[in-house]
């Protein structure tokens, strides 16, 4: 028996697979969620290699052509800003800040909330009720001034901001992941898991956690746009990233400081964050009509 | 429905306590204090400063003393604007954000679920796939970036509406604050608004409506319309939470003398006292208000019982 266990950690053989197919069947149909995923991907690669292509590093100020507009015979095919920089070379580094935060803080939450809700769900009876009591509190709180306090309380710096947006974003999460837990605890597979005396906790990991998969993709990719949204927004009051790293939300500020005489300082991060939300939210949603059975 | 409500309101009070001591233990744990400054202050004055604002007594006693203080509308002394206490600078800049607040509410509310309802009758046709693609846009475009692009638009192209501050306090200055603050809510109204109407459209009680001939005018606005809206009465709580959220950074980019804007120069300035009155105000604001679409939601869906 315990090899059987061990050979499936994630996904396993039969009807697991059929429901991804389906799913995927159903996804390749949304031609928006296609092109989305495309754009998001080409985004990533771009923001993670681009630079190396730009003669320009992101820190580096050109004294002979502070603020001018997009021109290639510069090589600042984006211009600069008020000091100089490469704003192609520095949307692509902001991009890499806003996407690195969105996807660990998204790993951040995940982690909280499937762990949470699936033990919430699974255990059930009084424990249940009180660690959901503990969610529908944190739930009434108005995170998002929480994060700005602990910005300002413990300084700056990157690792907060994932563990600050992460730790308050896991709700949405452990519910969702409760409330399926609930349909799958009395299945089959898993009376048989307990019949056959599997502790609690491998039961949750080996047989609970892999059949929520679905659900929680879903989730994910409707958290990550969530969360960029939460980190331009706060570099864009200032308390985001520091100079001279920088964010989307940080750049969109200088370009809205500088829009009457720079517009492109605006426009161009403008139009990367706004179309990366953009594409997440399709995708989210085209995921969301391929998986979750009851929107369907 | 009277105990119900009153059993609801008991309820909330564990969790404006967890608020309250959220916000001021997170202060207490932070480095630094609020009298750090590049000139070292003697000793003695130190110790009389912090005698004057009981920071030397033990932190349950300070906490008790805060608690005291806010069931009275008390929110302590500002330790940035000396001279003012923090209830003063709350009281100052409410109303504007208030104004601010109401008027993207209820703006949100008209364009959205009117927007929602269009699509929903028109579903499938051009105009749905209008409507969902522009909300689709409005809930990709965060406020912060709408914002200077209105601006760059309506002010600095075209000269038709202010750039920013109060003015001469003519609702000419709110205009675009209001639809920068409302464009998001907008897209998530109409599309909720669409779902649900859709959804209700297909029900039986339209088709008997509709059997018994009754004009589609009728149908629309007696029957169809209040279930349809419910969904949108449970997002009204979200929605003022994000308001409230979003009006911190268009209060900051219309330089709109408003609490959010206090709250950013205090998060700034580290005025504590100041950050954790607003904090507090607007989160018990927001739970209250949780409280009260609760309540009217019960209120309207026959379905919810009182138990």
């Amino acid at each position: 028996m315990s090899t059987a266990v061990v050979q499936t950690p994630g996904e396993e053989p039969g009807a697991g697979r059929s429901l991804w197919m389906d799913a995927w069947r159903t996804l390749r149909r949304n031609r928006a969620a296609v092109v989305s995923a495309v754009i998001i991907a080409v985004m990533a690669v771009l923001v993670i290699i681009g630079p190396l292509f730009s003669s320009y590093d992101y820190d580096f100020t050109d004294w002979g052509n502070l603020s001018i507009g997009p021109s290639l015979e510069t090589g600042h095919i984006f211009g600069t800003d008020t000091l100089g920089r490469d704003l192609f070379v520095r949307t692509l580094f902001g991009g890499r800040i806003s996407l690195m935060v969105g996807v660990v803080a998204t790993l951040v939450s995940l982690l909280i909330g499937v762990s949470y809700g699936a033990t919430a769900g699974y255990v059930g009876g009084r424990v249940d009720h009180f660690m959901m009591r503990i969610v529908d509190i944190l739930y009434a709180m108005p995170f998002m001034f929480f994060v700005i306090l602990l910005m300002v309380l413990f300084g700056r710096n990157i690792v907060l901001i994932f563990v600050a947006i992460g730790a308050v974003n896991w709700l949405d999460m452990a519910r969702i992941v409760r409330g399926q837990t609930l349909t799958l605890k009395h299945r089959e597979f898993v009376e048989a898991a307990e019949a056959q005396g599997v502790s609690t906790f491998a039961i949750i990991r080996r047989h609970i956690i892999p059949n929520l998969l679905g659900v929680v993709a879903v989730y994910v990719t409707l958290t990550i746009p969530q969360v960029i949204l939460v980190e331009s927004f706060l570099s864009f009051l200032g308390l985001g990233v520091q100079e001279p790293m920088t964010s989307w939300g940080a750049l969109v500020k200088e370009g809205a400081e500088e829009m009457e005489s720079a517009v492109w300082m605006l426009f161009f991060p403008a139009v990367f964050l706004a179309s990366t939300l953009f594409c997440f939210n399709f995708v989210g949603d085209g995921l969301r009509d391929a998986l979750d059975p009851k929107d369907r | 429905m009277l105990r119900y409500s009153v059993r609801r309101l008991l309820g909330a009070i564990p969790t404006l306590l967890i608020l309250v001591a959220l916000a001021f233990f997170m202060i207490r744990v932070a480095p630094g204090g609020p009298f750090d400054s590049e000139k070292v202050l003697l000793p003695e004055i130190e110790a009389n400063l912090r005698a004057a604002y009981h920071l030397d007594e033990p932190l349950y006693q300070q906490f008790g003393r805060y608690l005291g203080g806010l069931l009275q509308g008390d929110f302590g002394p500002s330790f940035q604007y000396r001279d003012y206490d923090v209830t003063e600078l709350i009281m100052a800049g409410f109303p504007v954000s208030l104004r601010l607040g109401g008027f993207a509410m209820i703006f949100a509310l008209l364009v959205g679920v009117t927007a929602g309802s269009i699509a929903a009758l028109r579903q499938n046709t051009r105009t749905d796939y209008t409507v969902m693609s522009v909300s689709m846009t409005g809930i990709s475009i965060p406020n912060f970036v709408m914002a200077p692009m209105l601006i760059l638009f309506f002010a600095v192209y075209l000269g038709w509406l202010p750039a920013g501050g109060l003015g001469d306090g003519s609702p000419r200055n709110l205009v675009l604050p209001v639809i920068a603050l409302a464009l998001p809510q907008i897209a998530y109204i109409s599309r909720l608004t669409r779902g649900s109407m859709i959804e209700i459209l297909r029900s039986n009680f339209i088709r008997t409506a509709r059997a018994q001939g009754l004009p589609e005018r009728t149908i629309l606005i007696r029957h169809a319309l209040k279930p349809a809206l419910l969904p949108v009465v449970s997002y009204l709580g979200p929605a003022t939470a994000a308001i409230i959220t979003g009006s911190v950074v268009i209060e900051q980019i219309f330089s709109l003398p408003g609490l959010g804007r206090f709250f950013v120069q205090g998060a700034l300035n580290r005025d504590y006292t100041l950050v954790m009155g607003v904090v507090v105000f607007y989160g018990v604001l927001i739970i209250l208000f949780n409280l009260l679409v609760d309540l009217a939601y019960a209120w309207l869906d026959p379905k919810v019982k009182y138990s």
